[in-house]
């Protein structure tokens, strides 16, 4: 890399994370104003309201053009300087003290922004945020089962997003959306519609949106001009004045060069992440399948070099990597860590005519990975049968380098998972994976994670009768006493019971919350991007996309496995113990039963070494979740969906579970994805990979598996060209997605020491990559002895 | 048919060609000093006090090294591999201990996998009679045969065993055209002599058809299980050679005309 990115990048790396008040000021000020009905007369809808709120905010918002950089444009008024979304969810001063003082993943903030926070913004939203309203609304029901660590709720804190871009607005600038606007409100106007009248509010907004991000890229025009009239270096000076052309033609325009397109992206991005605080950030996909027409086209005719473009790329990777997650409250912020806002970069994959979509550009891409080493954006590859090995062999060869990245997914798997679920192919092969692992058709989807799902939690609740054993609050229903079980088949049909009871539960929340969005918190900008909400004339979070999915994510399928294998293997087969002593085994946390707990983990059979008596129940289990859930109506219309992924969640589930038979002990982690528990897998990847593979993962829409080796898995080109083998055969299998974790538990351990010396030591976490040093101790001891085992 | 075995690894990548999958057999003819897996030697199925540990505290539990497996359900196993096999070029190897000590067992074993066309390989001492090699070449596809030590007297010190019908036999599938693969370990101050070397070099060069040797570095990780498994060992005190020379020995068997690999 060049001095002026490795400036960038250092720029970014070090730059403090604070916690910026900007955006809540210029919210609560347009509200408290009254600016929205100062300009009319009459009431304004509540979409157009927020569109004004949205080009208020971008009016009046600070701008920051870094020193020397290519693409400008930061949320904040400065790099991580990362803003508040209180309509959705509102800080308590407890909140600013925490996120301020936790020893990692803190967010500075400063006295000034507490006062203002404390005089102005409290006051103001103070039961108005979402989060208010959905809490107020929840029946106790639900409340009971969150509070138990039963479910999570992703749109408590954050406004849904969960959607990619597609290659429309690689195509079209904003003029032409506005035309396709004014297209469709003369189309409602005509229509006997009931909703028609809605409907061309919604698309005044959207329109007012698109308004708004050109004038934000024209701001930075006209602060880029200033800065070209003082520039001394004619070099810089000619960049400023090109970097101001560039603002001022897209995004209105569609960007016609390698430059714009960038630029472009980059305010839609901004868009994106400044209308609301949307889930997994949001990400440009199919990076190198939108971007190859324009390098193509200025590589034949000479106006960019490889050089030039890779210089881009990576001063675009940094504007990700200035962008932390937004701050979390409440446990969540005492728990949350991570700054990673999960962007996932997907490369290779199929082109929509069904042929190999590997390009030149997608290799220049993963060098960029390479090099860049940073945490944000996310990258992986899609791996498709028709992918060359030569890309496949380049990937492994970065995730050796140890920070996890990229991950590898299926590319006909997930073509097939979005056909399952009624995509066109068309839209199911412009699609891909996002956030963790999750499926979806990119630029046409809103396919929302609502929450994580506590398999292993409910079953301890089955084995309590209804009855939550750290609080002996009944919370669910009675399926009888496990005692009087004669075989796992009961336990089993017990078990679904309770997951039927819960599931149901979760999904009346959802419903709820749903409603509340699609009612109150409209997002007119994000409804210009991803289709067909204009044509609709629906907003994004009413349905508007052309296809709507909510998922419920499962949790420690390899945990619940052990844990219903052991029963299997200890108290019906082998009568090792009874039930009884085995509950009492549990509830005392194996004090005093020592000799038990090694039975349990050394001599009974577990789940990720290919042994069909013990996978079986990770089918069982997977099937009882899935039809659980599965295809229930949504109330956006949509259906509902299951998907594997834990992110940190298999923490926080276990700190909620006592000792559980399987031998692990209370509040301990749980297993994560669909990964088999920590040290459990005695027969190596193979045999891991075809355990992960009876599951039906055509029926998710994403499945998680985190394999760790050691570095010695990737001493030569004929040990990576295994490693590709290895990979293929698992997607053969239908397998979605694999990782690779290539790091010893020696440094890790020197890191946990002396995090001083291993500040750029990045590992995979669970779908993502992570800081160790941002990781807790707990996890960070959890990562260090699955590395332990796989060394041995 | 059954047979005994002591341990199958799955994801065996340095057994052959691609993703393999190695069975062990269990008893050995020989017993060469630096022998990796000495709980492999004894024919029969042995007892040992395996220690676990947990939380500080250590669990005894006896154990057995070795079972008795029937052909049709250790095919199970193999062919359960069988999507990784076909992916990578990969398949089944035979090592140990010694497969050719259980020649019926192999044999069935073998054939049934071929049958069904899965790529064998068998890491063998060469230790058997003439008949069992010729009989076992119809259903071996690649052989990774040792050689260690050309003075008879040397081989008989070092491993046990004398070494002339280990020659005769490799004679043998080099005149058949078999697929050999040549495995030399270079065991400080045993078998990288100078006069052994150049003794290898010299019948290794009169083959006709093998042109390809592994070369396989020592190193001490056996200790702990000589130490576990309550066997003697006699190089307890012996260093792995650095890597400088491992790349010297290479070039000296390049320069002969063989294609070498480090560590196979």
């Amino acid at each position: 890399m060049n001095t002026r990115i490795k400036k960038l990048r250092n720029q970014s790396l070090t730059a403090v994370t604070k916690l910026s008040p900007e955006r809540a000021i210029l919210l609560t000020e347009f509200y408290k104003k009254d600016i929205a009905n100062q300009v009319s007369s009459r009431q304004l809808s509540g979409p157009v309201k927020r569109a004004m709120t949205f080009k208020y905010i971008l009016e009046n918002k600070k701008n920051c053009i870094n020193e020397n950089e290519l693409i400008v444009g930061e949320r904040g008024p400065a790099p991580k300087e990362t803003p508040t979304y209180p309509e959705v969810s509102l800080h308590s001063i407890q909140d600013l003290d925490i996120l301020d003082t936790r020893p990692k993943v803190w967010f500075r903030v400063d006295n000034e922004t507490k006062e203002i926070y404390e005089k102005e913004i409290i006051p103001f939203w103070k039961g108005k945020s979402q989060r208010d309203k959905i809490f107020a609304q929840l029946p106790d029901e639900w409340k009971a089962a969150y509070e138990a660590g039963i479910f999570t709720e992703f749109q408590e804190q954050r406004a849904p997003g969960h959607t990619v871009a597609g290659k429309k607005i690689f195509q079209k600038g904003m003029l032409d959306l506005k035309k396709e606007i004014q297209e469709s409100i003369a189309k409602h106007k005509s229509s006997n519609d009931s909703k028609a009248l809605a409907k061309i509010e919604e698309l005044k907004a959207m329109d007012i949106a698109a308004n708004a991000i050109i004038v934000c890229a024209e701001r930075h025009a006209d602060e880029l001009n200033i800065l070209a009239d003082h520039e001394k270096d004619e070099n810089r000076k000619a960049e400023l004045i090109e970097m101001a052309r560039i603002c001022r033609k897209v995004p209105a325009n569609a960007p016609e060069t390698f430059h714009e397109m960038l630029q472009h992206y980059w305010f839609i991005h901004l868009g994106v992440i400044t209308e609301v605080n949307p889930w997994d950030s949001f990400n440009p996909g199919r990076l190198d399948q939108h971007l190859y027409p324009f390098y193509k086209q200025e590589i034949e005719n000479g106006s960019l070099t490889k050089e030039k473009a890779t210089e881009l790329l990576q001063a675009f990777w940094i504007k990700f990597n200035n962008h932390p997650s937004p701050p979390k409250m409440g446990v969540t912020a005492l728990e949350s860590n991570t700054y990673t806002d999960f962007s996932l970069i997907n490369l290779g994959g199929l082109k929509e005519d069904g042929s190999d979509a590997v390009n030149e550009l997608t290799y220049i891409l993963l060098d960029v990975i390479e090099e860049m080493r940073i945490l944000q954006p996310g990258s992986m590859v899609q791996i498709s049968k028709k992918n060359p090995d030569s890309f496949v062999q380049r990937a492994i060869k970065i995730s050796k380098s140890g920070f996890g990245q990229p991950s590898f997914f299926n590319t006909e798997a997930i073509v097939k998972e979005l056909i399952n679920q009624g995509k066109t192919i068309t839209d199911a092969r412009n699609g891909g994976a996002s956030g963790c692992v999750e499926t979806g058709a990119f630029g046409t989807e809103s396919y929302i994670l609502t929450g994580y799902f506590n398999l292993n939690k409910i079953l301890e609740i089955t084995l309590h009768n209804g009855t939550d054993p750290r609080t002996d609050k009944k919370i669910g229903i009675k399926t009888g006493d496990p005692r009087s079980f004669k075989n796992i088949d009961e336990l089993l049909e017990a078990y679904k019971k309770q997951v039927n009871y819960f599931a149901n539960i979760k999904l009346k929340g959802n419903n709820i919350i749903e409603k509340l969005y699609a009612e109150q918190l409209p997002v007119p900008f994000l409804s210009l991007i991803i289709e067909d909400c204009i044509s609709n004339g629906v907003d994004y979070n009413a349905g508007g996309a052309r296809y709507n999915t909510s998922y419920v994510q499962g949790v420690g399928l390899g945990s619940i496995t052990d844990n219903l294998a052991s029963i299997k293997y200890n108290v019906f087969d082998h009568k090792n113990i009874t039930m009884d002593e085995l509950l009492k085994a549990t509830e005392a946390n194996f004090e005093g039963y020592d000799q038990l707990r090694h039975d349990l983990i050394y001599e009974t059979p577990k789940y990720g070494n290919d042994d069909d008596y013990v996978d079986m129940h990770a089918v069982d289990v997977f099937n009882i979740f899935y039809d659980a859930i599965n295809n229930k109506p949504t109330y956006r219309g949509g259906k509902l969906r299951i998907n594997m992924l834990p992110t940190t969640s298999h923490v926080y589930f276990g700190s909620v579970i006592n000792a559980t038979p399987d031998g692990r002990k209370a509040f301990e982690p749980l297993s994560e994805g669909i990964s088999p528990f920590q040290g459990a897998d005695k027969k190596g990847p193979t045999a891991v990979l075809k355990s992960a593979a009876k599951i039906d993962h055509i029926k998710t829409g994403g499945t998680l598996l985190n394999q760790k080796f050691s570095p010695s898995f990737f001493k030569d080109d004929q040990s990576i060209t295994k490693l590709s083998h290895l990979v293929r055969s698992y997607f053969k299998m239908d397998g979605h997605h694999i990782q690779f974790n290539v790091v010893n538990a020696k440094t890790l351990r020197d890191a946990q020491k002396h995090p001083e010396k291993h500040t750029d030591l990045i590992v995979r976490v669970a779908g993502y990559s992570d800081y160790f040093n941002d990781l807790g101790e707990d996890l960070q001891n959890e990562i260090i002895r699955r590395t332990e085992h796989e060394s041995i | 048919m059954e047979g005994i075995i002591f341990d199958i690894k799955h994801f065996a990548v340095h057994d052959g060609p691609g993703i393999r999958q190695t069975i062990f057999f269990k008893g050995c003819p020989l017993n060469c000093w630096w022998c990796h897996n000495p709980e492999s030697q004894a024919a029969n199925p042995e007892k040992f006090v395996k220690i676990n540990k947990l939380d500080g505290k250590e669990f005894r539990k006896k154990i057995t090294v070795g079972y008795k497996i029937a052909v049709n359900e250790l095919f199970k196993i193999i062919s359960g591999d069988q999507v990784f096999f076909e992916e990578s070029g990969g398949g089944v190897t035979f090592s140990g201990g010694e497969p050719l000590m259980q020649a019926d067992f192999l044999y069935e074993i073998a054939k049934l996998c071929k049958q069904n066309n899965i790529h064998t390989c068998i890491d063998t001492t060469g230790y058997a009679s003439e008949k069992t090699i010729k009989k076992i070449t119809e259903v071996i596809d690649v052989f990774l045969y040792d050689i260690k030590l050309i003075d008879n007297e040397l081989h008989k010190k070092y491993t046990g065993a004398p070494v002339t019908g280990i020659i005769r036999n490799l004679k043998c599938l080099d005149q058949n055209k078999k697929n050999v693969v040549l495995r030399f370990p270079v065991i400080p101050g045993i078998t990288n002599t100078e006069k052994n070397l150049s003794e290898i070099k010299s019948f290794i060069k009169s083959l006709k058809n093998i042109n390809q040797i592994d070369i396989l570095p020592y190193h001490n990780i056996s200790n702990g299980k000589y130490e576990r498994f309550k066997k003697e060992n006699k190089m307890s005190s012996a260093q792995a050679l650095p890597d400088k020379d491992m790349n010297i020995l290479k070039a000296e068997f390049e320069s002969i005309g063989f294609n070498v690999s480090i560590g196979g």
